[in-house]
């Protein structure tokens, strides 16, 4: 089993007539993801080459095609708009490519989203995969393997790094999602262990974390109270320097807080396996699993 | 982005944020003539740089007569500033703003920022004005009160009511500081900033509630839609290899180690210095080059490490996804025809056609070490360094 998305997905591409967007689709469809619509406004009624429909609105998409995701690769200063049009249309889940998105105009994402029945993923993230059943975003689909290790992180090439690590000892994953490196971001870790919570097929959970913020220090209460299964973590930004953005908008030591120390502190004493080097989260992973 | 005191008491004007007469100087004369247009008999010369705490460090200075403003600017003019933000290196005075001097009768402090975990602004006032606020939020963080602005809504009065009889205020002060933080709201939200914050924010003898001091930051992700403060930037505030590398499109941040470091993506590239760190290295640089690690792009990067007189061994870690690792290889082959690196290299290539990557960079006859797992790259490039 899995979380999120898997045989059922049914999805919409916004932005798919772009570079990133078209790119992606096909490499979404070769992994046999159910692409079934795409979304660019004014090219309503069009085909892309590989036959995908495209819409003008989301609404038309969904209407059209019983579409319940969408993935956006829409550039910056359009990607809050792309969102909420796809909130607007009651998709069951958003996932946000985009990275460069002003945050106030996350802030204000979120603020429409309140009381709806949308879910989002990212902005700014590698996306969302089920192995073999679909992959929603820019990940590579042939390092991942079908398995029972859960996998959230807030970076892209470094979860791809832990993934490696995981298939090459022969440990399938359930779900890997990229959670965004933004500040203002649409689901955090404490929803996605909710749902591994609830998941029978996920055995562990990989937590990979970066500097900035306190999303960890929260997960690891949360899952010190409420989540059974273990967890490997490990937090990206040991040796950053204060007040310096490392790449993503959301890894920064502001004001003394959001330390790589602080975060391994909260994590341990939550009882959370922490690995201090990237190269060892495959490895702890096989031991907790063994336990 | 970060921008000088002046520029954010320009934006502070505004928007009707009420700040002390003044205006920047780049010379002693030009001091001078500012003085002049300054219904004052007191002045305050302040070094512009972008950092705080420049007070302490000798860079604010009061003068009483147009002759003492001359001599004042003379000395904080090219003069080195350390601070406890600057660093042991200190920073380069080349700008002066001169103000009126102001009649205070008590210093607060307020500040907005973005609360990432509730995803509202927040404003923070305190009434110990002129302190290190950190200082106090570590040791008495019952004296930062906090008042949240809800999205799409804004500040309301009453918020602004409750942070000024909060801070004690009464009577003409109040209705000031309604007006004030009402009005640096505004400032804050139209220009996407990322931090705002005024210590000290001061009461006058008169009642008047004024940002004596002005620190803005911005969103750099919204700068495309404020062409007018992208134009404040001041590039000599900032690292001459990090300008030079955002002209290429590439992510660096120049550290103090040794272990000059390429990485694709930023999660990966810190998780890379931490390796590095944990080997008994240390880390030269922060360089994330993206999605696309080709000859250009890695030659771009070996120039930019190999600039750092510090870099003693260099490693390239990238996890080829949807980029190819033997495009990668190549890449690097490629570059290392067109840039000199003289000292170690070790270079790690993982994923998509990772064999064939090995075997370009073996077939190379060129010097590299070739690392087959990350935790290899990093005891190899940190042994490469203690040789």
């Amino acid at each position: 089993m899995s979380i999120l998305v898997d045989n059922h997905t049914r999805l919409i591409v916004q932005g798919i007539t772009g570079g990133e967007g078209s790119f992606h689709t096909q490499q979404m469809v070769e992994y046999g993801t159910q692409v079934v619509a795409g979304v660019t406004p004014g090219k309503g009624g069009q085909k892309t080459e590989a036959g995908i429909p495209i819409f003008n609105t989301v609404a038309d998409a969904k209407a059209g095609t019983n579409a319940n995701t969408s993935v956006i690769f829409v550039p910056p200063p359009f990607a809050a708009d792309a969102i909420m049009e796809a909130v607007d249309a009651d998709l069951d889940l958003v996932i946000c490519i985009t990275e460069g998105i002003p945050v106030k105009d996350m802030v204000m994402v979120k603020t429409y989203m309140r009381g709806r029945k949308t879910r989002l993923i990212g902005p700014n993230c590698p996306g969302v995969i089920s192995p073999g059943m679909a992959k929603i975003g820019i990940m590579p689909g042939f390092i991942h393997q079908a398995g029972n290790v859960g996998v959230i992180s807030r970076s892209g090439t470094l979860t791809y790094e832990a993934v490696h690590q995981l298939t090459t000892r022969g440990i399938g994953q359930s779900t890997c999602i990229g959670i965004g490196g933004d500040p203002v971001n649409g689901t955090n870790f404490i929803d996605l262990l909710k749902l591994f919570k609830d998941d029978p097929d996920t055995d562990a959970v990989v937590l990979i974390g970066e500097i900035g913020g306190n999303a960890e220090e929260e997960a690891a209460a949360w899952a010190q109270a409420n989540f059974k299964k273990p967890i490997v973590s490990f937090i990206a930004g040991q040796t950053a320097p204060p007040g310096r953005r490392m790449g993503h908008a959301g890894a920064i030591i502001s004001g003394g807080k959001g330390t790589a120390a602080d975060k391994i502190k909260a994590l341990r004493d939550a009882g959370i396996i922490v690995s201090d080097s990237p190269a060892t989260i495959g490895e702890l992973i096989e031991k907790a699993l063994k336990n | 982005m970060k921008i000088h005191e002046y520029q954010a008491k320009e934006i502070f004007r505004k928007y009707n944020v009420p700040v002390p007469n003044g205006h920047v100087a780049f010379t002693a004369d030009e001091a001078v003539a500012v003085a002049k247009t300054l219904a004052s008999n007191v002045y305050v010369v302040k070094a512009q740089i972008h950092a705080g705490g420049r007070g302490k460090g000798g860079g604010v200075k009061l003068a009483k007569s147009l002759e003492e403003v001359k001599t004042i600017a003379d000395q904080i003019l090219g003069m080195t500033l350390v601070t406890h933000q600057t660093g042991p290196e200190g920073k380069l005075v080349q700008r002066l703003l001169v103000e009126e001097g102001v009649d205070i009768k008590r210093e607060l402090y307020v500040g907005i920022v973005l609360d990432r975990q509730l995803g509202k602004d927040v404003f923070m006032i305190s009434t110990e004005g002129g302190m290190e606020i950190e200082k106090v939020a570590a040791e008495t963080p019952e004296k930062i009160i906090k008042e949240w602005v809800e999205p799409g809504i804004g500040l309301q009065p009453f918020q602004a009511r409750k942070m000024a009889y909060a801070l004690g205020l009464e009577g003409n002060q109040v209705r000031s500081a309604v007006k004030f933080f009402i009005a640096l709201y505004n400032a804050f939200t139209a220009s996407d900033s990322t931090l705002t914050e005024i210590n000290p924010l001061v009461v006058t003898g008169a009642g008047d509630v004024i940002a004596l001091d002005a620190k803005m930051n911005f969103d750099d992700n919204a700068l495309f839609r404020h062409k007018e403060i992208m134009e404040l930037r001041d590039l000599s505030e900032e690292e001459p290899s990090e300008i030079e590398a955002s002209k290429y499109n590439l992510n660096y941040i120049k550290l103090d180690g040794n272990v000059g470091c390429m990485v694709n993506g930023a999660g990966l590239a810190m998780g890379t210095m931490d390796i590095i760190k944990l080997h008994g290295g240390e880390p030269a640089n922060f360089l994330d080059v993206g999605g696309v690690a080709n000859a250009e792009t890695v030659a771009n990067g070996f120039r930019i490490i190999m600039n750092d007189p510090n870099v003693k061994a260099v490693l390239i870690n990238i996890f080829g996804g949807i980029v190819r690792c033997d495009r990668v290889a190549q890449g690097v082959i490629d570059a290392l025809k067109l840039v000199l690196v003289d000292a170690p290299l070790v270079v790690r290539l993982e994923g998509t056609n990772a064999k064939e990557a090995a075997e370009l960079l073996e077939n190379s006859g060129l010097d590299f070490l070739v690392a087959t797992s990350l935790e290899d790259a990093a005891k190899k490039v940190t042994a490469a360094i203690k040789e």
